[in-house]
């Protein structure tokens, strides 16, 4: 029994730095790739990002509606209902635009990638381009990675957007709140240092969901039902990894 | 291109296991210049471990292997490359790059090695379409041809880097009869049109005898047997007769190893 | 090429979207507490308790953020807290004299430091001490004393 322990450990370290080697192989083709094949960067930008901004956005309204409906009903027993813009506005920017873009993104983009590549190794896609002398790790991955790094961000910052204004339709248009004393309570209590968090988290989130769907895409095992695991996969370690990293990032920032 | 031999490549004692198993034990094979060379063998004899490992996706763990006289282990990464650019190769079911169309399938090689213009490059596809049938299939992704045309495309893509060595992965598997007949020609009138050498892992015992100029059977990690079609066919090793005549029993067992029958329906092991 | 056009036409507008986005919220959510000036100088205050007064709080003046707390320490020879703040160097002409209170933003909120003019015709500058303060109100404080000034006719303690 010690030695199945033992050996899932030296698995797992094993794969751990496979996955830095190949992070590091990713960053240092990132520049090269960015400037001279924008193009192909500009293609998965809009394959992750433009392509999941549906999904981001109506789930952004119908977030910030139920934090509109939960803050006001909470803070009407204080008479503070005043202050549910700030409430909003803090949960999504800090933490719910962030978090619950990268579970999306990892569950839209994510899933799309790892099986877009697993796929193409399956098929032999990825040995002709090798065959063929190009390297797929620049021609394939490194470009769908920046593209789910670029992209993660900007989805962030639009789902809470649509946060907000979903919290405003709620709150303002529905329920009463006054329009000013929303925006002005929200405006005195979120901090340019709370959406520098915001922005960083999604950073963060981004490289790692991206990353982690090349890697268990490339690294599929090339048949159909290791595409499938792999697919599944990549949202299940993302999530944790992404909640795992909320909270480190929370708690330094704190 | 300097004479230096007839040989193209030249594998010496290659050996090669995967996990446990080894799939080459010093293995020895020539291929020779502008000739159809085939690699048969029975399903799982690594013939497509073989053909990796001389473009050197897979590095074995002994041996020599020489292209064009030259040791591949010792290449660059960019030496590498630039001889794999010399290689056209056919993978079994195509490997069509699935989000681009048919045209800039063909184009890619192009695009990613040569900064030809836009026109260049579309006279050179259109060419190599041709060639194969199949200009008219420009704009068609590859989600939407038969299996036959996938591989003629993907042979249109093989050749438009104008690689001196075409190498077909199974080029038979799969195709109706008439598919597979334009195939069978389109490898011989490439090889012979194009002065390059072809080098076909298969199985098929009919089209090779048809299209090869020189066959190898490989069996159990060695060359057993080689020569013409007729050679093979006449010969009279006992492997070569079942594999060639297909017959079901033979050196190649029917049975997968395993322990004795009687003995395990009967024995202990049956509690 | 049709399908190119699209490609760079979705990405546009996401992209266009996006950092649309992160103006909204920097701009809109913030504001209100937003202080950068580029050139500031450094006052100090000390107050007998700062109550919840953090760093990077609002310095205000009839309501006008006008500066940011920089630090807050323990002075341990006259026992009070030291809190420093800086100033946008533009408001110079603050007389020296200004009472410096530390107030609570509503009934629950944040706590911020609010200054009152003086009169007199010196004014603050780089390095001044606040002399006059106002400690934080401190709830518990507040109902301790309403509780031994309360109703003296309670008998049931």
């Amino acid at each position: 029994m010690f030695r199945d322990i033992y050996i899932t450990l030296f698995g797992f370290v094993r794969t751990f730095g496979a996955l830095q080697l190949f992070f590091l192989q990713l960053l240092v083709h990132s520049p090269g790739i960015f400037i001279r094949r924008f193009g192909l960067v500009i293609g998965q930008v809009y394959n992750a990002g433009a392509l999941s901004l549906v999904i981001i956005m109506v789930c952004g309204f119908f977030v910030g509606g139920v934090l509109g409906l939960q803050g006001f009903s909470n803070l009407a027993k204080f008479n503070a209902e005043d202050s549910v813009g700030a409430v909003a506005a803090l949960a999504l920017v800090k933490e719910l635009g962030p978090v619950i873009t990268a579970l999306l993104f990892a569950g839209r983009a994510g899933t799309a990638l790892a099986s877009e590549i697993g796929l193409m190794k399956a098929t032999d896609q990825l040995s002709a381009m090798e065959m063929m002398a190009v390297d797929p790790i620049r021609r394939i991955v490194v470009p769908r990675f920046l593209g789910g790094v670029i992209s993660m961000p900007l989805l962030a910052a639009v789902f809470s957007m649509v946060g907000l204004l979903g919290a405003h339709v709620v709150c303002v248009m529905l329920l009463g709140v006054d329009v000013g004393s929303f925006w002005q309570q929200m405006a005195q209590a979120v901090e340019v240092a709370d959406i520098h968090e915001g922005i960083v988290k999604s950073i963060v989130f981004g490289i790692a969901a991206s990353l982690l769907a090349v890697w268990e895409g490339y690294n599929a095992i090339p048949t159909a039902e290791g595409v499938g695991r792999a697919t599944t996969r990549t949202v299940v370690i993302s999530a944790i990894v992404v909640l795992i990293f909320d909270f480190m990032i929370t708690a330094v920032a704190l | 291109m300097d004479a230096v031999s007839d040989n193209l490549i030249e594998i010496n004692d290659l050996t090669y296991s995967f996990g446990a198993r080894t799939i080459f034990k010093a293995l020895n094979l020539t291929i020779k210049r502008g000739q159809v060379t085939a690699i048969m063998g029975p399903s799982g004899t690594g013939k497509t471990t073989l053909l990796r490992l001389v473009t050197r996706q897979l590095v074995p763990d002994h041996g020599v292997i020489l292209v064009n006289g030259v040791d591949i282990a010792t290449q660059s990464q960019n030496e590498l490359y630039r001889m794999r650019q010399r290689f056209g190769m056919l993978f079994q079911n195509g490997a069509l790059l699935t989000d681009l169309t048919v045209f800039e399938n063909v184009a890619f090689p192009l695009r990613e090695h040569t900064r030809l213009t836009n026109r260049l490059i579309r006279h050179v596809v259109l060419t190599k379409l041709h060639a194969v049938g199949l200009r008219g299939a420009a704009d068609m992704t590859p989600m939407q041809l038969s299996g036959g045309m996938a591989r003629r495309v993907a042979l249109a893509r093989a050749m438009v880097m104008d690689p001196d060595i075409l190498i077909y992965d199974e080029p038979f598997v799969g195709l109706d009869p008439i598919s597979m007949g334009v195939i069978v020609r389109l490898v011989r009138r490439m090889n012979d049109a194009l002065g390059i050498s072809s080098i076909i892992v298969s199985h098929d015992v009919q089209e090779i005898s048809t299209v090869a100029d020189c066959s190898y059977l490989i069996s159990d990690g060695k060359v057993a047997a080689s020569g013409s079609p007729d050679e093979l066919n006449r010969a009279s090793s006992e492997l070569v007769r079942q594999f060639m005549h297909g017959m079901a029993d033979g050196p190649v067992a029917f049975h997968f190893d395993a322990p004795d029958y009687e003995e395990q329906l009967l024995g202990r092991d049956a509690e | 090429m049709q399908q190119t056009r699209t490609v760079e036409l979705g990405t546009g507008l996401f992209a266009l979207l996006g950092m649309g986005a992160l103006f909204f919220l920097t701009t809109q959510t913030t504001g209100g507490k937003d202080f950068s000036a580029a050139e500031t100088f450094q006052v100090t205050a000390r107050f007998e308790n700062v109550g919840s007064l953090r760093a990077r709080a609002p310095v205000a003046m009839s309501g006008v953020t006008i500066g940011r707390v920089t630090g807050i320490e323990f002075d341990p020879y006259s026992l009070n807290a030291i809190v420093t703040f800086d100033i946008d160097s533009r408001y110079d002409q603050l007389p020296d004299d200004s009472d410096a209170s530390i107030l609570t933003a509503g009934l629950l909120g944040s706590q911020y430091i609010g200054l009152q003019g003086g009169g007199s015709d010196t004014y603050l500058e780089e390095g001044s001490e606040v002399l006059l303060t106002q400690s934080a109100i401190v709830l518990e404080n507040l109902i301790g004393k309403f509780l031994v000034k309360g109703d003296p006719g309670d008998k049931s303690e």
